[in-house]
């Protein structure tokens, strides 16, 4: 794999359930709104893909604030999924992003298995949507597809369903809130999703000490940011070992050097959340510095590093 | 309207508690406009995670360091130390390297010239009037009704007063001007010029509190307001407001950070005694 022959310029592109990427990083779901709010501090055609925030049947209003509130090294979220439906979606955000040439994927989430399968089969045919990413893990919802996140009986059922109303690339998110992750991989993948992306937060909980208050109006959020980082490495190291489909590492990533351990671990990809929100640009930085590291380490096809942890 | 990674000019405690900061900010003086904020990222490293946005207090052009060089275009932002954010930046020094992302967000509506303004603001809360009032002074009458718990938390209002802005000083305990609430003195203004344009920053009592006498005068209002928020560009959905018509069947929620921080009053959900944006609490 090292070669002592001078890279000039490494190949960062990669390619996920068919889906070729110019390079691994994409946004994760939620922190990037419809892409369109951070067009004007990064060219949206330089990242592997955009994810747009998760998408429902109907327009969902989201919780009560305080929504955020920081923690060490972290942030606490109860957004809950507040998005505009996904007839808006497709009316009023899609014709932005059809005009990039940077792949789209669509997270979407549902309260129901009937309302997944829905969603799916009306994304099915959008020009422009190369993916869908199917959320089975948002913690801050009752009906937020935590259920079919926890229960692999129900993952199993929901991701069929899905499975036959869309003939998109279908990526699974899963929850880092189980007894055993490699359980809900399995189902997933068995259920016929073509990649999983992992971790969605951690749920947590901060208390205001003076006010006696939680610091959320939700009560109970997710915990993501730099925090969060080496639970996710584990949990990636560990769904890679138990499927045979792609993974795409997610959690507290604001550097190349965080990317780069999701990768070595087996990740195909990656998605930048939190950092998203302390710098716009973190995503270009973060593609520089994989091309720097290539560079620097001889690589020549950064695929050469994905899945190159030596045990 | 990009991230500028940049330096701090100056950092001085201009009252107990209240700082100061001076920020190298090129283009500013062109692109920020009254009532527009800041994303201030204290430091490269950890912590805090995230910026903390702050309103723009003044800006202005400083002679250079040397002949040959262009006039260095600086903001000023007036903070509060409140918890772990602003405690790093009261240790921040001249040189000491900051980012800005900004300036962002709706400022205020100037009105028609000729019209009587008054602006009040609530301790920390007169940050984004000053460049308002400047604004405004050429061409109306800017009164500024400025409250605090105690004179430690009246500041810069002789700035204000050499721009030709009346001012009306009143804080909780009488320490300095008038004892009691501004809104009080706001109702004695009211009574008097019931067709001002009121302008108000501060805490969320009192923007309550202004909002309702207001209404009672039919004065137009306009408000600024803070609230948590991870990113300042729409994207975490962390700063909502609740919006006119607003209900649980029919959710109605407003970003502060795009569609404000400053609102026409008749934007907002004011049926509820508590407004639901926390102007100062949460995770610091």
């Amino acid at each position: 794999m090292m070669s002592d022959d001078k890279i000039i310029q490494p190949s960062l592109a990669v390619e996920i359930a068919g889906l070729k990427l110019k390079n691994p990083v994409m946004p994760a779901s939620g922190t990037f709104g419809y892409g369109e709010e951070y067009s004007r501090y990064l060219d949206l055609n330089q990242l592997g893909a955009v994810v747009t925030k998760g998408m429902s049947l109907h327009p969902k209003a989201g919780n009560n604030v305080p929504r955020i509130c920081e923690t060490v090294s972290g942030m606490l979220n109860a957004i809950g999924l507040q998005n505009v439906g996904v007839d808006a979606f497709l009316e009023e955000k899609m014709p932005f992003l059809q005009r990039y040439d940077c792949p789209v994927i669509v997270n979407f989430f549902g309260n129901t298995q009937d309302e997944y399968g829905e969603v799916a089969a009306r994304l099915d045919d959008v020009p422009g949507v190369a993916a869908l990413e199917m959320n089975i893990s948002c913690p801050n919802v009752k009906h937020g597809g935590i259920i079919f996140g926890t229960d692999p009986k129900a993952a199993f059922a929901a991701i069929s369903l899905v499975r036959k109303r869309t003939s998109k690339p279908l990526i699974v998110k899963l929850t880092p809130n189980v007894t055993d992750i490699q359980v809900t991989a399995r189902a997933a993948e068995d259920a016929g999703a073509d990649a999983l992306s992992l971790i969605n937060t951690l749920t947590g909980m901060a208390v205001d000490v003076k006010t006696r208050k939680p610091r959320l109006a939700n009560v109970i959020g997710g915990l993501s940011g730099p925090a969060i980082r080496p639970i996710a490495v584990r949990l990636v190291h560990q769904v890679v070992q138990a499927v045979q489909i792609p993974v795409i590492g997610i959690g507290g990533i604001s550097r190349a050097m965080d990317a780069l351990e999701f990768l070595i671990v087996g990740a195909k990809a990656v998605q930048v959340g939190t950092a998203n929100f302390v710098d716009p640009n973190a995503m270009a930085t973060i593609i520089r510095g994989l091309e720097e590291f290539c560079r620097d380490e001889g690589v020549a096809d950064i695929n050469d590093l994905i899945g190159s942890l030596e045990l | 309207m990009n991230n500028i990674k940049t330096i701090v000019l100056s950092n001085q405690e201009i009252s107990p508690g209240y700082f100061r900061m001076k920020i190298l900010a090129p283009g500013y003086n062109k692109l920020a406009s009254p009532g527009q904020f800041v994303m201030f990222r204290v430091q490269r490293s950890l912590p805090p995670l995230l910026r903390r946005p702050f309103g723009i207090f003044r800006m202005g052009f400083m002679p250079a360091d040397c002949d040959n060089m262009p006039p260095k275009e600086f903001i000023e932002l007036i903070y509060k130390v409140v918890g772990s954010g602003t405690e790093i930046m009261q240790g921040l020094h001249q040189g000491d390297p900051v980012e800005l992302l900004g300036p962002l967000g709706q400022g205020f509506d100037l009105g028609e010239p000729d019209e009587e303004k008054i602006l009040v603001g609530g301790g920390i809360g007169l940050v984004p009037l000053y460049m308002l009032a400047e604004k405004m002074v050429d061409n109306s009458n800017v009164s500024l009704l400025m409250g605090g718990r105690t004179r430690d938390d009246i500041i810069t209002v002789t700035e204000f007063e050499r721009l030709g802005v009346g001012t009306y000083v009143s804080t909780e305990d009488g320490s300095l001007g008038e004892e009691g609430l501004v809104t009080r003195v706001l109702e004695r203004k009211l009574e008097k010029s019931p067709h001002a344009t009121v302008f108000a920053c501060g805490p969320m009592p009192m923007i309550a509190a202004v909002q309702k006498i207001c209404l009672q005068y039919d004065t137009p209002l306009q408000v600024s307001l803070e609230a948590l928020m991870a990113c300042g560009v729409g994207a975490c959905l962390g700063c909502v407001v609740k919006g006119a018509g607003h209900t649980d069947v029919d959710p109605h929620y407003l970003c502060t950070c795009t569609r404000g921080p400053v609102f026409k009053a008749e934007e907002l959900d004011w049926d509820k005694d508590e407004m639901t944006v926390r102007t100062s609490g949460g995770c610091r």
